[in-house]
């Protein structure tokens, strides 16, 4: 489904951000990155989302070239990847639900859609009571839940989620994984990028890949090595 | 799809427009004093050309006829002049009717009457008051005159004094004042405005600014451009609308204690104008507000579309 093939970044002053890194991601899969900070997990998600464009190599997303999106395009591109970051980024003057709405509303989705499928994704990430609060009102946690929420509410096929558990403690860091367990077990595929050696051993048998100074140096089922 | 995507666009530009209060409020304010200058240089403008068409009233040029002149004579002059092209029109006063203004002009001045009553005759000729159509032309109504009684200086001259040349002093005067008002007021009115739409816009640009973290997130949301440029070039319209109808509204209580300070000085009545042309007040900031609005937002927001 992704394919990163034989891909190279290097910014103007020559350092190689990523080096020569090839990739299969599978349909419905559960993919976690690690890698201390500046290994390249985050350029590989941006290459992937059209923010960055590789220096060497070619993204594909199923048989599209990332690279060969139009402009114009790349938002429709994006309605099919849901994000979630380390700093939730919501939008601060809207309420939990009208965050969530925003994207639905964004992808062209009619007000029917909007009124129905919104209360029930903030259900699912546990949200359903605080629709009306605005993120400023909301723990880590609760605003995590709601970037989730956002991200997941145009069934996109991939979610990634970088380093979601970042900025919060293990409680809530658990809390945030089980739900990113469950959207998988619904059937999209999940990248996951962390270097939190706890997140990783909660996911058990999952499949594990490990950077470092740009190169993947392992890509195993289970266990967090650095 | 297009009409929901116009619904929400507004629906949004009316929320942010309220929840950032503060940032709203300050362009809106910003926004009105703009909106502010350009009616008060309506206004001067309206003020210096009615008060200048009225000093212009009272310009004209007297030709005093001899005492001797017929009162054909002077007619025949009168017909003369009105078929020059510079010529507005001619007032005649007889040598009779000019004894009488001036006997009513010194009525409480006992020795000169006396002295006109010593005098068998009329002392007075007829006069001609003429009046041209451009402060300028009266030079060429002076030359005219000045042929006119060179012409007949082998007979006898029906034109006793023309004064033109006490005049013309004033004359030119006014015409450099109006020369300069237009020039400097217009490169004036044009520094001001500039100046202020500037502020204006660099106001809204920082309300932009803030905003700059939010567009990125719709980007990656997945938000085409023009979606998200929408609420912002609304809620520009909004402030443009809104400062419209504050700036007019606020000239009526200014107007209202000037008025009187006005009237005494130039002897207009910029309040009943005002009234009178409030439509028109209220179109031009309107429509410059609404413009100043949507310009700036979309000059801001381009900023930060580019990812």
């Amino acid at each position: 489904m992704i394919y990163f093939d034989k891909v190279t970044k290097k910014y103007q002053d020559g350092i190689k951000v990523v080096n020569d890194v090839s990739l299969t991601i599978e349909p419905e899969e559960f993919v976690s990155i690690v890698g201390h900070s500046g290994a390249g997990k985050t350029t590989l998600l941006r290459m992937l989302l059209g923010e960055e464009v590789p220096t060497n190599g070619v993204v594909f997303f199923e048989s599209t070239n990332i690279n060969k999106i139009k402009k114009n395009q790349m938002n429709k591109y994006r309605r099919r990847i849901g994000i979630v970051f380390q700093d939730f980024r919501l939008l601060p003057n809207r309420t939990a639900y009208e965050n969530v709405a925003f994207a639905m509303e964004a992808a062209g989705r009619n007000d029917n859609e909007v009124v129905s499928d919104v209360p029930h994704v903030l259900n699912l990430v546990d949200l359903g009571e605080k629709h009306g609060s605005f993120p400023r009102e909301l723990s880590g946690g609760e605003q995590q839940r709601v970037a989730i929420a956002r991200a997941i509410v145009n069934q996109p096929d991939v979610l990634i989620a970088d380093e979601p558990t970042g900025n919060l403690d293990p409680d809530n860091a658990n809390d945030i994984i089980k739900i990113l367990q469950k959207i998988n077990e619904l059937g999209t595929t999940v990248i996951l990028t962390t270097h939190n050696k706890a997140i990783i051993d909660l996911l058990g048998r999952k499949r594990v890949i490990t950077m470092e100074g740009g190169e993947v140096v392992r890509d195993k089922n289970g266990g967090y090595v650095l | 799809m297009f009409t929901t995507n116009v619904r929400r666009i507004v629906k949004t530009g009316f929320t942010n427009f309220w929840r950032n209060g503060i940032v709203s409020i300050s362009s809106v304010l910003m926004m009105t004093v703009t909106l502010s200058v350009i009616i008060a240089l309506l206004l001067s403008s309206v003020l210096f050309s009615l008060t200048l068409d009225r000093i212009k009233n009272e310009i004209d040029i007297n030709v005093y006829a001899t005492t001797i002149a017929t009162p054909e004579e002077v007619l025949k002059l009168k017909q003369d002049l009105e078929f020059l092209p510079e010529v507005d029109s001619i007032e005649y006063i007889s040598r009779e009717q000019a004894l009488a203004n001036f006997k009513d002009r010194h009525r409480n001045d006992e020795q000169t009457l006396q002295a006109l009553d010593e005098l068998d005759e009329n002392p007075l000729g007829a006069v001609l008051n003429i009046k041209a159509k451009e402060i300028s032309q009266y030079a060429g109504i002076a030359k005219f005159l000045e042929s006119k009684t060179a012409l007949v200086d082998a007979e006898v001259s029906v034109i006793e004094k023309v004064n033109y040349y006490q005049n013309k002093i004033i004359i030119d005067r006014l015409n450099k004042i109006i020369n300069a008002i237009n020039k400097f007021g217009v490169a004036l009115a044009m520094i001001l405005i500039i100046v202020s739409i500037l502020i204006t816009f660099n106001t809204i640009r920082l309300a932009i600014f803030i905003s700059r973290e939010e567009i990125k997130i719709m980007r990656l949301v997945g938000a085409n451009n023009s979606y998200i440029r929408g609420p912002f070039i609304f809620e520009g319209i909004m402030y443009g609308v809104i400062s419209a109808i504050i700036s007019v509204i606020l000239f009526y209580p200014l107007l209202f204690w000037l008025n009187p300070f006005i009237e005494n000085i130039f002897l207009v009545d910029l309040l009943s104008y005002y009234f009178s042309h409030i439509l028109m007040f209220f179109s031009v900031s309107f429509v410059a507000g609404v413009l100043f609005g949507i310009i700036s937002s979309v000059l801001a927001v381009r900023k930060y579309l580019k990812i």
